[in-house]
Protein backbone atom coordinates (compact mmCIF):
# COMPACT_ATOMS: atom_id res chain seq x y z
CA UNK A 1 0.00 0.00 0.00
CA UNK A 2 1.42 3.05 -1.20
CA UNK A 3 0.90 7.00 0.64
CA UNK A 4 0.07 8.31 -2.67
CA UNK A 5 -2.50 5.20 -3.27
CA UNK A 6 -4.18 6.36 0.92
CA UNK A 7 -4.44 10.27 -0.03
CA UNK A 8 -5.80 10.42 -3.33
CA UNK A 9 -8.08 7.01 -2.50
CA UNK A 10 -9.67 8.84 0.38
CA UNK A 11 -9.45 11.82 -1.59
CA UNK A 12 -11.56 10.20 -3.92
CA UNK A 13 -14.05 9.16 -1.51
CA UNK A 14 -14.84 12.09 0.66
CA UNK A 15 -15.19 13.55 -3.02
CA UNK A 16 -18.08 10.88 -3.21
CA UNK A 17 -19.71 11.81 -0.48
CA UNK A 18 -19.68 15.53 -1.34
CA UNK A 19 -21.15 14.78 -4.51
CA UNK A 20 -24.08 12.18 -3.34
CA UNK A 21 -24.69 15.15 -0.15
CA UNK A 22 -25.23 17.75 -2.74
CA UNK A 23 -27.65 15.79 -4.83
CA UNK A 24 -29.70 15.21 -1.85
CA UNK A 25 -28.96 18.73 -0.40
CA UNK A 26 -29.60 20.78 -3.66
CA UNK A 27 -33.07 22.00 -4.61
CA UNK A 28 -32.23 23.08 -8.12
CA UNK A 29 -31.52 20.94 -10.93
CA UNK A 30 -28.64 22.38 -12.28
CA UNK A 31 -26.80 22.18 -8.24
CA UNK A 32 -27.86 18.58 -8.55
CA UNK A 33 -26.46 17.77 -11.91
CA UNK A 34 -23.25 19.60 -10.47
CA UNK A 35 -23.05 17.86 -7.73
CA UNK A 36 -23.01 14.39 -9.46
CA UNK A 37 -20.56 15.49 -11.57
CA UNK A 38 -18.59 15.92 -8.26
CA UNK A 39 -19.74 12.50 -7.27
CA UNK A 40 -18.62 10.68 -10.53
CA UNK A 41 -15.35 12.07 -10.21
CA UNK A 42 -14.90 10.74 -6.65
CA UNK A 43 -14.97 7.39 -7.74
CA UNK A 44 -12.76 7.70 -10.99
CA UNK A 45 -10.37 8.95 -8.40
CA UNK A 46 -10.96 5.55 -6.78
CA UNK A 47 -10.10 3.33 -9.84
CA UNK A 48 -7.20 5.67 -11.31
CA UNK A 49 -5.77 5.19 -7.52
CA UNK A 50 -6.38 1.44 -7.58
CA UNK A 51 -4.37 1.29 -10.95
CA UNK A 52 -1.42 3.37 -9.45
CA UNK A 53 1.92 0.62 -8.60
CA UNK A 54 4.15 3.63 -8.28
CA UNK A 55 6.28 5.81 -9.82
CA UNK A 56 8.62 2.92 -11.96
CA UNK A 57 5.94 0.64 -12.62
CA UNK A 58 3.29 1.03 -15.98
CA UNK A 59 -0.36 1.36 -13.90
CA UNK A 60 -2.93 -1.21 -14.62
CA UNK A 61 -4.62 -0.11 -18.37
CA UNK A 62 -8.00 -1.78 -18.18
CA UNK A 63 -9.42 0.88 -15.31
CA UNK A 64 -7.94 3.77 -17.13
CA UNK A 65 -9.57 2.66 -20.43
CA UNK A 66 -12.88 2.24 -17.77
CA UNK A 67 -12.50 6.00 -16.25
CA UNK A 68 -11.96 6.93 -19.85
CA UNK A 69 -15.43 5.74 -21.24
CA UNK A 70 -16.82 6.75 -17.96
CA UNK A 71 -15.62 10.48 -18.46
CA UNK A 72 -17.22 10.99 -22.05
CA UNK A 73 -20.19 9.00 -20.45
CA UNK A 74 -20.62 11.31 -17.61
CA UNK A 75 -20.51 14.22 -19.78
CA UNK A 76 -23.51 12.99 -22.22
CA UNK A 77 -25.62 12.16 -19.29
CA UNK A 78 -25.15 15.42 -18.23
CA UNK A 79 -25.83 17.27 -21.37
CA UNK A 80 -28.98 14.83 -21.22
CA UNK A 81 -30.04 15.85 -18.27
CA UNK A 82 -29.45 20.02 -18.81
CA UNK A 83 -32.28 19.16 -21.56
CA UNK A 84 -34.32 17.22 -19.59
CA UNK A 85 -34.39 19.87 -17.36
CA UNK A 86 -34.80 22.78 -20.25
CA UNK A 87 -37.85 20.85 -21.30
CA UNK A 88 -39.32 20.72 -18.09
CA UNK A 89 -38.99 24.74 -17.03
CA UNK A 90 -40.36 25.22 -20.65
CA UNK A 91 -43.28 22.88 -19.80
CA UNK A 92 -43.85 24.36 -16.19
CA UNK A 93 -44.20 27.76 -17.60
CA UNK A 94 -46.19 27.19 -20.05
CA UNK B 1 9.67 8.92 -6.42
CA UNK B 2 7.85 8.05 -3.21
CA UNK B 3 9.40 10.52 -1.47
CA UNK B 4 8.70 12.85 1.39
CA UNK B 5 8.48 15.72 -0.93
CA UNK B 6 6.16 14.02 -3.34
CA UNK B 7 3.85 12.80 -0.27
CA UNK B 8 4.01 17.08 0.42
CA UNK B 9 2.73 18.01 -2.96
CA UNK B 10 0.23 14.82 -3.40
CA UNK B 11 -1.48 15.95 0.06
CA UNK B 12 -1.23 19.55 -1.39
CA UNK B 13 -3.26 18.25 -4.63
CA UNK B 14 -5.32 16.49 -3.10
CA UNK B 15 -6.33 19.30 -0.36
CA UNK B 16 -7.03 21.38 -3.32
CA UNK B 17 -9.22 19.28 -5.13
CA UNK B 18 -11.13 18.30 -2.48
CA UNK B 19 -11.77 21.98 -1.23
CA UNK B 20 -12.69 23.61 -4.74
CA UNK B 21 -15.19 19.96 -4.51
CA UNK B 22 -16.30 21.36 -1.68
CA UNK B 23 -16.56 24.75 -2.35
CA UNK B 24 -18.77 23.84 -6.08
CA UNK B 25 -20.88 21.65 -4.36
CA UNK B 26 -21.78 23.74 -1.25
CA UNK B 27 -22.21 27.08 -2.90
CA UNK B 28 -25.21 28.59 -2.55
CA UNK B 29 -24.37 31.23 -5.76
CA UNK B 30 -24.82 28.33 -8.56
CA UNK B 31 -22.89 30.32 -11.21
CA UNK B 32 -19.88 30.60 -8.91
CA UNK B 33 -20.56 26.81 -8.04
CA UNK B 34 -20.14 25.86 -11.94
CA UNK B 35 -17.23 28.52 -12.34
CA UNK B 36 -15.33 26.36 -8.99
CA UNK B 37 -16.28 23.06 -10.81
CA UNK B 38 -14.63 24.33 -13.85
CA UNK B 39 -11.05 24.61 -11.92
CA UNK B 40 -12.02 21.80 -10.31
CA UNK B 41 -12.05 19.40 -13.24
CA UNK B 42 -8.32 21.30 -14.69
CA UNK B 43 -6.99 20.39 -11.29
CA UNK B 44 -8.81 16.87 -11.93
CA UNK B 45 -6.48 16.58 -14.69
CA UNK B 46 -3.33 17.01 -13.29
CA UNK B 47 -4.28 14.80 -10.97
CA UNK B 48 -4.74 11.98 -13.76
CA UNK B 49 -1.18 13.09 -14.68
CA UNK B 50 0.24 12.35 -11.70
CA UNK B 51 -1.70 9.08 -11.23
CA UNK B 52 0.63 8.16 -14.44
CA UNK B 53 -2.97 8.47 -16.81
CA UNK B 54 -1.90 10.90 -19.29
CA UNK B 55 -5.05 9.60 -21.72
CA UNK B 56 -7.30 10.79 -18.38
CA UNK B 57 -5.12 14.16 -18.26
CA UNK B 58 -6.03 14.69 -21.87
CA UNK B 59 -9.50 13.41 -21.53
CA UNK B 60 -10.27 15.27 -18.40
CA UNK B 61 -8.68 18.59 -19.82
CA UNK B 62 -10.93 18.65 -22.43
CA UNK B 63 -14.51 17.21 -21.58
CA UNK B 64 -14.80 17.44 -17.60
CA UNK B 65 -13.43 20.57 -17.02
CA UNK B 66 -14.47 22.28 -21.08
CA UNK B 67 -17.36 20.62 -21.94
CA UNK B 68 -18.91 20.09 -19.30
CA UNK B 69 -18.45 23.36 -17.87
CA UNK B 70 -19.73 24.84 -21.32
CA UNK B 71 -22.61 22.93 -20.59
CA UNK B 72 -23.01 24.26 -17.25
CA UNK B 73 -22.67 27.50 -18.04
CA UNK B 74 -24.73 27.47 -20.47
CA UNK B 75 -28.07 25.76 -18.78
CA UNK B 76 -27.03 29.11 -16.10
CA UNK B 77 -27.52 31.23 -19.18
CA UNK B 78 -31.07 29.29 -20.16
CA UNK B 79 -32.46 30.12 -16.78
CA UNK B 80 -31.10 33.49 -15.24
CA UNK B 81 -33.81 32.71 -12.13
CA UNK B 82 -31.59 29.45 -11.20
CA UNK B 83 -28.11 31.96 -10.60
CA UNK B 84 -29.12 32.49 -7.09
CA UNK B 85 -29.99 29.15 -6.87
CA UNK B 86 -33.51 27.94 -5.24
CA UNK B 87 -30.81 27.17 -2.20
CA UNK B 88 -29.70 24.14 -0.11
CA UNK B 89 -32.17 22.58 2.03
CA UNK B 90 -31.74 22.74 6.02
CA UNK B 91 -33.26 21.57 8.97
CA UNK B 92 -33.51 17.40 10.12
CA UNK B 93 -33.02 16.88 6.20
CA UNK B 94 -30.16 18.01 6.57
CA UNK B 95 -28.49 15.90 9.53
CA UNK B 96 -30.07 13.21 7.98
CA UNK B 97 -28.27 13.17 4.93
CA UNK B 98 -25.33 14.14 6.87
CA UNK B 99 -25.50 10.97 8.56
CA UNK B 100 -26.82 8.90 5.51
CA UNK B 101 -23.84 10.40 3.42
CA UNK B 102 -21.22 9.40 6.53
CA UNK B 103 -22.48 6.01 6.49
CA UNK B 104 -21.94 5.95 2.66
CA UNK B 105 -18.00 7.10 3.05
CA UNK B 106 -17.44 4.91 5.55
CA UNK B 107 -18.39 1.70 4.07
CA UNK B 108 -16.52 2.81 1.09
CA UNK B 109 -13.50 4.20 2.64
CA UNK B 110 -13.52 0.70 4.00
CA UNK B 111 -13.27 -0.92 1.45
CA UNK B 112 -11.20 0.81 -0.47
CA UNK B 113 -8.90 0.37 2.32
CA UNK B 114 -9.32 -2.83 2.44
CA UNK B 115 -8.63 -3.54 -0.95
CA UNK B 116 -4.93 -1.36 -1.16
CA UNK B 117 -4.17 -3.95 1.89
CA UNK B 118 -4.97 -6.67 0.00
CA UNK B 119 -3.64 -6.44 -3.28
CA UNK B 120 -4.36 -9.77 -5.02
CA UNK B 121 -2.72 -11.61 -7.90
CA UNK B 122 -1.84 -9.43 -10.84
CA UNK B 123 -5.19 -10.38 -13.29
CA UNK B 124 -6.17 -8.12 -15.35
CA UNK B 125 -3.32 -5.67 -16.09
CA UNK B 126 -0.70 -8.82 -16.67
CA UNK B 127 -2.81 -10.20 -19.09
CA UNK B 128 -2.74 -6.57 -20.96
CA UNK B 129 0.94 -6.95 -21.14
CA UNK B 130 1.30 -10.46 -22.35
CA UNK B 131 -1.07 -9.52 -25.11
CA UNK B 132 -0.48 -6.49 -25.92
CA UNK B 133 1.78 -7.38 -28.78
CA UNK B 134 -1.12 -8.87 -30.30
CA UNK B 135 -3.34 -5.97 -30.51
CA UNK B 136 -2.02 -4.16 -32.96
CA UNK B 137 -1.31 -1.02 -31.13
CA UNK B 138 1.55 -0.28 -28.40
CA UNK B 139 -0.45 1.85 -26.36
CA UNK B 140 -1.89 -0.44 -23.56
CA UNK B 141 -5.26 1.97 -22.91
CA UNK B 142 -5.86 2.05 -26.73
CA UNK B 143 -5.24 -1.56 -26.86
CA UNK B 144 -8.11 -2.41 -23.70
CA UNK B 145 -10.78 0.12 -25.44
CA UNK B 146 -10.43 -1.30 -28.83
CA UNK B 147 -9.30 -4.61 -28.78
CA UNK B 148 -9.47 -6.32 -25.66
CA UNK B 149 -12.67 -4.85 -24.14
CA UNK B 150 -14.13 -3.73 -27.66
CA UNK B 151 -17.39 -4.77 -26.41
CA UNK B 152 -17.61 -1.97 -23.65
CA UNK B 153 -16.35 0.38 -26.38
CA UNK B 154 -19.21 -0.25 -28.75
CA UNK B 155 -21.75 -0.27 -26.61
CA UNK B 156 -20.72 2.91 -24.72
CA UNK B 157 -20.83 4.35 -28.50
CA UNK B 158 -24.43 3.19 -28.51
CA UNK B 159 -25.03 4.83 -25.45
CA UNK B 160 -24.03 8.26 -26.56
CA UNK B 161 -26.21 7.99 -29.63
CA UNK B 162 -28.81 7.10 -27.31
CA UNK B 163 -28.05 10.17 -25.08
CA UNK B 164 -28.02 12.89 -28.27
CA UNK B 165 -31.48 10.95 -29.35
CA UNK B 166 -32.77 11.56 -26.34
CA UNK B 167 -31.71 15.56 -26.61
CA UNK B 168 -33.41 15.77 -29.57
CA UNK B 169 -36.72 14.35 -28.68
CA UNK B 170 -37.18 17.01 -26.38
CA UNK B 171 -37.51 20.06 -28.97
CA UNK B 172 -35.86 21.83 -31.60
CA UNK B 173 -32.19 23.60 -31.04
CA UNK B 174 -31.41 26.54 -28.67
CA UNK B 175 -31.13 29.80 -31.19
CA UNK B 176 -27.63 30.52 -32.23
CA UNK B 177 -25.74 33.51 -30.25
CA UNK B 178 -24.86 36.60 -31.46
CA UNK B 179 -21.89 37.16 -33.43
CA UNK B 180 -19.04 37.54 -31.73
CA UNK B 181 -16.51 40.71 -31.35
CA UNK B 182 -13.34 41.06 -33.23
CA UNK B 183 -11.38 39.55 -30.37
CA UNK B 184 -13.33 36.30 -30.04
CA UNK B 185 -13.18 36.30 -33.74
CA UNK B 186 -9.36 36.48 -34.31
CA UNK B 187 -9.32 33.92 -31.20
CA UNK B 188 -11.18 31.20 -32.96
CA UNK B 189 -9.67 32.01 -36.54
CA UNK B 190 -6.65 30.66 -34.59
CA UNK B 191 -8.11 28.28 -32.25
CA UNK B 192 -9.88 25.76 -34.53
CA UNK B 193 -7.60 25.27 -37.01
CA UNK B 194 -5.08 24.43 -34.01
CA UNK B 195 -8.01 21.97 -32.67
CA UNK B 196 -8.80 20.39 -35.56
CA UNK B 197 -4.86 19.96 -35.92
CA UNK B 198 -4.49 18.53 -32.89
CA UNK B 199 -7.26 16.57 -32.90
CA UNK B 200 -5.97 14.43 -35.85
CA UNK B 201 -2.74 13.83 -33.96
CA UNK B 202 -4.26 12.73 -30.90
CA UNK B 203 -6.37 10.01 -33.22
CA UNK B 204 -3.19 8.73 -35.07
CA UNK B 205 -0.40 8.92 -32.13
CA UNK B 206 -3.24 6.70 -29.68
CA UNK B 207 -1.78 3.94 -31.43
CA UNK B 208 1.82 4.20 -29.57
CA UNK B 209 1.05 7.18 -27.07
CA UNK B 210 -1.37 8.93 -24.86
CA UNK B 211 -4.30 9.90 -27.46
CA UNK B 212 -7.45 8.05 -29.40
CA UNK B 213 -10.62 8.74 -30.50
CA UNK B 214 -12.15 10.06 -27.26
CA UNK B 215 -9.20 12.88 -26.85
CA UNK B 216 -9.61 13.45 -30.36
CA UNK B 217 -13.37 13.52 -31.01
CA UNK B 218 -13.50 16.06 -27.52
CA UNK B 219 -10.96 18.54 -29.32
CA UNK B 220 -13.03 18.67 -32.83
CA UNK B 221 -16.49 18.86 -30.59
CA UNK B 222 -14.50 21.78 -28.91
CA UNK B 223 -13.90 23.34 -31.82
CA UNK B 224 -17.64 23.37 -32.87
CA UNK B 225 -18.64 24.62 -30.10
CA UNK B 226 -15.93 27.24 -30.39
CA UNK B 227 -17.55 28.04 -33.74
CA UNK B 228 -21.08 28.49 -32.64
CA UNK B 229 -20.18 30.56 -29.86
CA UNK B 230 -18.63 33.33 -31.83
CA UNK B 231 -22.15 32.61 -33.74
CA UNK B 232 -21.88 30.96 -37.01
CA UNK B 233 -24.84 28.87 -35.85
CA UNK B 234 -23.69 25.85 -38.00
CA UNK B 235 -20.66 25.55 -36.36
CA UNK B 236 -18.93 23.75 -39.34
CA UNK B 237 -21.25 21.15 -39.39
CA UNK B 238 -22.32 19.49 -42.15
CA UNK B 239 -25.72 19.21 -43.78
CA UNK B 240 -28.55 17.26 -41.76
CA UNK B 241 -28.00 14.21 -44.43
CA UNK B 242 -24.54 14.06 -43.54
CA UNK B 243 -25.09 14.53 -40.35
CA UNK B 244 -26.74 11.47 -39.50
CA UNK B 245 -24.39 9.49 -41.29
CA UNK B 246 -21.47 10.74 -39.31
CA UNK B 247 -24.30 10.01 -36.53
CA UNK B 248 -24.92 6.37 -37.10
CA UNK B 249 -21.11 5.83 -38.61
CA UNK B 250 -19.34 5.46 -34.95
CA UNK B 251 -21.60 2.42 -33.71
CA UNK B 252 -22.27 1.50 -37.35
CA UNK B 253 -18.56 1.24 -38.43
CA UNK B 254 -17.75 -0.48 -35.24
CA UNK B 255 -21.00 -3.05 -35.43
CA UNK B 256 -19.96 -3.79 -39.41
CA UNK B 257 -16.48 -4.77 -38.90
CA UNK B 258 -17.09 -6.53 -35.55
CA UNK B 259 -20.00 -8.70 -38.29
CA UNK B 260 -17.47 -9.09 -41.17
CA UNK B 261 -15.09 -10.69 -39.24
CA UNK B 262 -17.39 -13.47 -38.54
CA UNK B 263 -17.53 -13.84 -42.43
CA UNK B 264 -14.31 -14.92 -42.31
CA UNK B 265 -14.49 -17.49 -38.58
CA UNK B 266 -13.25 -15.49 -36.22
CA UNK B 267 -15.42 -14.37 -33.32
CA UNK B 268 -17.48 -11.03 -33.09
CA UNK B 269 -14.92 -7.99 -32.69
CA UNK B 270 -12.07 -10.62 -33.06
CA UNK B 271 -9.66 -9.07 -35.00
CA UNK B 272 -6.99 -10.88 -37.78
CA UNK B 273 -3.33 -10.19 -35.94
CA UNK B 274 -2.15 -9.13 -39.37
CA UNK B 275 -5.56 -6.43 -39.82
CA UNK B 276 -5.34 -5.70 -36.45
CA UNK B 277 -3.69 -2.09 -36.58
CA UNK B 278 -5.72 -0.64 -39.55
CA UNK B 279 -9.15 -2.42 -38.34
CA UNK B 280 -8.10 0.16 -35.03
CA UNK B 281 -7.21 3.23 -36.76
CA UNK B 282 -10.66 2.60 -38.80
CA UNK B 283 -13.03 2.03 -36.35
CA UNK B 284 -11.39 4.89 -34.61
CA UNK B 285 -11.40 7.43 -37.56
CA UNK B 286 -15.21 6.83 -37.64
CA UNK B 287 -15.96 6.87 -33.89
CA UNK B 288 -13.84 10.05 -33.78
CA UNK B 289 -16.29 12.05 -35.85
CA UNK B 290 -19.11 10.24 -34.31
CA UNK B 291 -18.35 11.49 -30.47
CA UNK B 292 -17.28 14.85 -32.06
CA UNK B 293 -20.80 14.83 -33.77
CA UNK B 294 -22.67 13.94 -30.32
CA UNK B 295 -20.80 16.25 -27.96
CA UNK B 296 -20.95 19.46 -30.17
CA UNK B 297 -24.57 18.50 -31.03
CA UNK B 298 -25.46 17.97 -27.13
CA UNK B 299 -24.12 21.45 -26.39
CA UNK B 300 -26.49 23.08 -29.12
CA UNK B 301 -29.53 20.93 -27.00
CA UNK B 302 -31.79 19.83 -29.47
CA UNK B 303 -32.81 18.88 -32.98
CA UNK B 304 -30.29 21.53 -35.32
CA UNK B 305 -32.08 22.96 -37.90
CA UNK B 306 -33.33 21.06 -40.96
CA UNK B 307 -33.64 17.70 -38.92
CA UNK B 308 -37.79 17.99 -38.87
CA UNK B 309 -39.20 15.51 -41.21
CA UNK B 310 -40.61 18.33 -43.46
CA UNK B 311 -37.00 19.28 -44.44
CA UNK B 312 -34.93 16.71 -44.68
CA UNK B 313 -32.95 18.03 -47.75
CA UNK B 314 -30.36 20.33 -47.63
CA UNK B 315 -31.31 23.68 -45.91
CA UNK B 316 -29.08 26.34 -45.11
CA UNK B 317 -31.76 28.71 -43.34
CA UNK B 318 -31.07 30.89 -40.72
CA UNK B 319 -34.06 32.36 -39.31
CA UNK B 320 -33.24 31.59 -35.60
CA UNK B 321 -30.91 34.27 -34.97
CA UNK B 322 -31.40 35.78 -31.75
Amino acid sequence: MLTTQIIYGLAGVVLFALGVRGVLMHISLLGRVLSINVCGAGVFLVFVTLAYRGWELPPDPVPHALVLTGIVVAVSATALALALGRRLRVALDE
Amino acid sequence: METVLWNLLDLALAGLLLGLGWAAVASPDLKRGVILFIAFGLLLAITWARLRAPDLALAEAAIGAGISGALLLLALRDDPSSEAGDGIATGPVAWMTALLTLMLAGLFGWALLTALANPGPERLAGQVAAHLADSGVTNPVTAVLLNFRAYDTLLELAVLLAALLGIFALGPARPGFKEGGPVLDGLIRWLVPLLVVTGGYLLWVGAHAPGGAFQAGALLAAAAILLRLGGREGGGFPGPVLQRWVLAGGVGVFLLVGLAVTVVGLDFLEYPRAWSGVIILLIESFATLAIAATLALAYIGGRPSGWDASSTGRTTERQEQS
